[in-house]
This record gives C-alpha cells, structure tokens and sequence, in this order.
C-alpha cells in the first residue's frame, strides 16, 4: 500500500478529530466536508472528540484478513462515542467474553496491524474497556 | 414510459465450477436465456452486466466489452454496473430503465461472478473491499463481522435467538436441495448450524454465504410486445434503488437498513402494492441475521419479528410467505454479481408455474431484494404475472 494513503489520515486516525457542522451542531468523525444534514448550508469545522464512549456492538472475528492473522482472535466493535457519532474500531487487552454491550471504553493509541516483516506499521485508535478499580484489583492498590 | 417483462431466463450451475472460465460461464447463462426466449442474438440491442470484481478475481477489467466480444454479439452496446453484492439487481434496473424509455426494445441483463480462481484468503479480502477501506477494513473488519454487529444488536433489541438465525440456514438450504442449480445440496439441522465454526460471533460459517462462481440472465422487452416471445411474460412492475452511508458505524441504526425501506417504498409505489400483496419473495441473505432483518424492513413483518416468523414457518415453501425458496444466497450460493439476476431468474421461474418440487402454491406476485455491501446500495424489484 502506498504511504501517503495512510500519511494523510493521521490527524484524524492518530487524534480523533472529526468536524462539527456550524448550522445543525452534529458532530462527524470520520470527518466529512459536506453535512448531510444541512448541504450546502452547514459549515463544517474541526471537532476534537474526547474517545470516551460505550460499546453500541461487538463481534470477535476467528477468520479474518492475512494482514491481521497474528491478532486472531480480536474483538471488533462499534463505539457510541459521548458526543454522538459511532466509529468502527477494536476493542483492545480483552477477550469477547467480558465485553457487553453499554460498557464503557476509552480511545487509545494502538499498533493496527503490519505489512509483512519489512512493511509499513499502521498505527491508529483501538478502544479499551475502562474496568471499575475495585473489580480488575480487589487490593486497591492498582 | 413503457411496461416492460421478463420473456427468457438462464443461468449455469452455482458452485466451485473449477473447470469453467468466466468467459464460458457468461455464454453458458446467455445461451440459455436466449434459448427460453426463443430469440437470437441478432435481437438484441444492449446487454447490462452485473459484475462486483472481475479485476481482483480474475484480473480482468473491461469485461463488457469481452462478454459482447465473446458472445459474438459485438457491435451491440455492453455496460459493466457494479454495485458490489447489488451488482446484479442494479444490471436488471438499468436494463429494465433501458427498454422502458424507449432506447432499446431487448435487452439482455447479466449477472457473472467468477471467484474461486483466487486462494480464500484473497477472495475474502476482495469481499472485504465493499466495506469502507479507510474506517472499516483498515480496523479488521471482515465481510461477515459486519454481519455479525447487526446480529448482536439485533439480539439485544428485540431477544433473536441464534437457533433463530440458525432456522434460516435450516430452510434455505432445505430449498437448495430442490434446486438442482444449487451450489449446496444438504440438508442441515440447527444443531449442526450452532456447531460449526464461528467465523465472527455470533455468526458461525453455515450462516454465512460461501464463495460461489455463477452466471444468470434474463432477457427484457417492452411488455406490449412479450406476448410475441412466451405464453408466460412476468411484468416488472415495481423496481427501486436507495443508497446509504457506506460504512455501518454512520448508519441510523444496525437493525434496519435504509437502503432497503427507500428502495421497497418506491418499488411499492411504482407496482402500486402493499406488503402483505407479496406472494413470495427472494431476499439476500448473505448471513441469516441479513434474511431476518429483510424480512422486517420489507414490510412482512413488525420490526425485531423477523426470528419469529421464521420459527413459525411462515417463511417455509409451504408457510404464508416463502422467503427464498429457490435456496437464498445461502443455499444456492452467491457469487456476488450473479445474485440480484439469480433471484429474478428464480422469481420468473416460480410465477411461471415452472420452479418443479420447490413450487410455491400461490405466485402471482414476487420480490427481489438485493444487497451491496453491508447496506450502502438496496435494489428491490417487484414482478407479476401477466
Ligand atoms: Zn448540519
């Protein structure tokens, strides 16, 4: 795959910024240059998104991609971010069978996958569940 | 604008045709539909071509140009339409649109995916390609786990149950076996369904389509004219086409797709029917959660029912309403561009009297329901018997 593809999504694949549509105030991500709400009359600016949000969906994929061989099985989800717009990513450091739908995640910084031994490494957002202290550490001390 | 009927329809077996080109299998299907219209290939004045990806699977692009060529039909005008799984339903609209207005009076609509000269790996890659590469693909998704998304929310909304998604495999492979075009002959049960692989949970790999080569077509004239060709013309008397957001995180909601309700309401309209005027209908199921959550959108059923009519087998061949009797994409396999046109071939078949041991007893009116991706692209078409 060609560099520049990917080069050019880092602001919004690396900090979450979509665009907020001046006239009906929603919110985008991935971002979009035309509201399809408003058209022509809305005015779509940069929105930096939060990456707080729930869990709207999830599957955990056992046949994927070749790219994505060494991560069989991952968890793949469909976020409700809290300013509304949804996105597609991974649920990242867990397995399926804790994830439920309306838990909530956080957005972080994560290796995507790789192009071969000598390939490019793309990076981009997974999500990961954000664990009540006293749950995931009985002791406290975590 | 004028009325226009299906006269002739064709296809080749669906299944791993290891011994077949692409080339042979367009002619194969074209020969047929021509032969069932008792027409020849002087007759016809433009073919459209349903057709996702020739160029990854095959490595050929500008294939309308090599079907015409290799039909020997050329100078006659060839379009290539893609629309992903949609291709084919979206050929039929363009044909259908083509002879309606008045520029051509037969016009030949295909459908042809050849998919299994590439390894599986490659072939589910080049499926995944009709997700959204950038947000979707890029993250892991596969053609399945978007599937797989609307079924777990579909489950937590309305309480669908897997062995409900499992009965639709059950049936639709059960009308594959009395499709002698099927690609899959076996009959299943829901536990073997439940137990066979989980290809994205809670999806498992009898849920899903398979890869499939195939080719079908069908043969279009201005319906004051179909009389000349065949004692049974069907009508198309509804056609519609809706797009919606490419990728599924954008989408109003993961259990109803949009494209589908646009595309019904204005085949609706234009046959000037209801739902429940449907006798039987040929829905895409690429995944059994995708028959559930068409048979909703389609108006059959209220919203999140779409689990319990099929339990209570008011889908079946023999129930109220049969829902892809000709086998489904599950069933009869789906290679992508042939499907759309495959459904309609099935739908003539039957309102024609002729679909033998899978025969619905009452088919005056059918529907056609065609998918592209995970629901970008909807493409409804509704037919009559006349
Ligand atoms: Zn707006």
């Amino acid at each position: 795959m060609h560099v520049p593809r990917f080069w050019r999504e880092i602001p919004n694949r690396y900090t979450l910024i979509g665009t907020k549509c001046g006239h009906c105030e929603k919110i985008f991500f991935p971002p979009r240059a035309i509201c399809p709400n408003c058209r022509r009359v809305g005015h779509l600016e940069p929105f930096k998104l939060s990456g707080r949000g729930r869990v709207y969906s999830f599957t955990t994929v056992y046949a994927g991609p070749r790219d994505f061989k060494d991560q069989i099985p991952y968890v793949l989800a469909i976020i409700e971010l809290e300013e509304g717009p949804r996105v597609m990513a991974q649920i990242t450091d867990c397995n399926g069978e804790e994830v439920k739908i309306g838990d909530e995640v956080e957005m972080v910084f994560r290796k995507i996958k790789e192009e071969g031994e000598e390939g490019i490494i793309y990076y981009g957002f997974k999500a990961r569940l954000v664990r009540k202290k006293e749950a995931s550490d009985p002791s406290g001390k975590g | 604008m004028r009325r226009v009927a299906i006269v002739g329809v064709g296809q080749t077996r669906f299944g791993e045709l290891w011994d077949t080109s692409f080339r042979q299998m367009i002619i194969e299907a074209g020969t047929r539909a021509l032969e069932d219209a008792g027409i020849s290939g002087e007759e016809i004045d433009a073919i459209y071509v349903g057709n996702m990806s020739a160029g990854q699977f095959i490595q050929q692009e500008h294939i309308a140009s090599l079907i015409a060529d290799y039909s020997g039909l050329a100078p006659v005008p060839c379009t290539r339409v893609e629309a992903a799984c949609a291709s084919g339903g979206l050929a039929l609209r363009e044909a259908m649109i083509a002879v309606a207005s008045g520029i051509h009076d037969v016009v030949v609509a295909a459908g042809i995916e050849k998919m299994t000269d590439v390894i599986t790996e490659a072939g589910q890659e080049a499926l995944a390609t009709v997700s959204d590469q950038e947000w979707e693909a890029f993250m892991g998704a596969t053609f399945p786990s978007l599937f797989a998304l609307m079924a777990r929310r579909h489950m937590y909304e309305f309480g669908t149950t897997e062995e409900q998604m499992a009965l639709v495999a059950v049936k639709n492979h059960h009308n594959a076996c009395l499709n002698a075009y099927a690609q899959h002959h076996v009959e299943l049960t829901v536990e073997r369904v439940l137990q066979s692989p989980v290809v994205s949970s809670p999806l498992k790999m009898l849920e899903c389509a398979s890869i499939t080569d195939g080719a079908a077509c069908l043969v279009l004239v201005p319906l004051e004219e179909a009389r000349k060709y065949t004692d049974t013309p069907v009508e198309i008397a509804g056609s519609g086409q809706a797009s919606d957001t490419i990728a599924l995180a954008d989408r109003e909601s993961l259990v109803s797709l949009k494209a589908t309700r646009e595309a019904a309401k204005r085949a609706y309209r234009m046959a000037r029917i209801e739902p429940k005027q449907v006798d039987l209908a040929e829905v895409h199921d690429s995944t059994t959660i995708s028959e559930i959550i068409a048979v909703e959108d389609l108006g059959f059923c209220e919203k999140g029912e779409g689990g319990k009519i099929t339990e209570e087998g008011i889908t079946a061949i023999d129930g109220s309403l049969p829902i892809n009797p000709g086998g489904g994409l599950e069933g009869r396999g789906h290679p992508i561009g042939a499907t759309g046109i495959a459904q309609a071939v099935e739908i003539v078949l039957q309102l024609r009297g002729e679909a033998g041991k899978r025969q619905v007893k009452k088919a005056e009116v059918g529907l056609t329901h065609n998918v592209g991706g995970s629901g970008g692209t909807a493409v409804v078409h509704i037919f009559r018997r006349r």
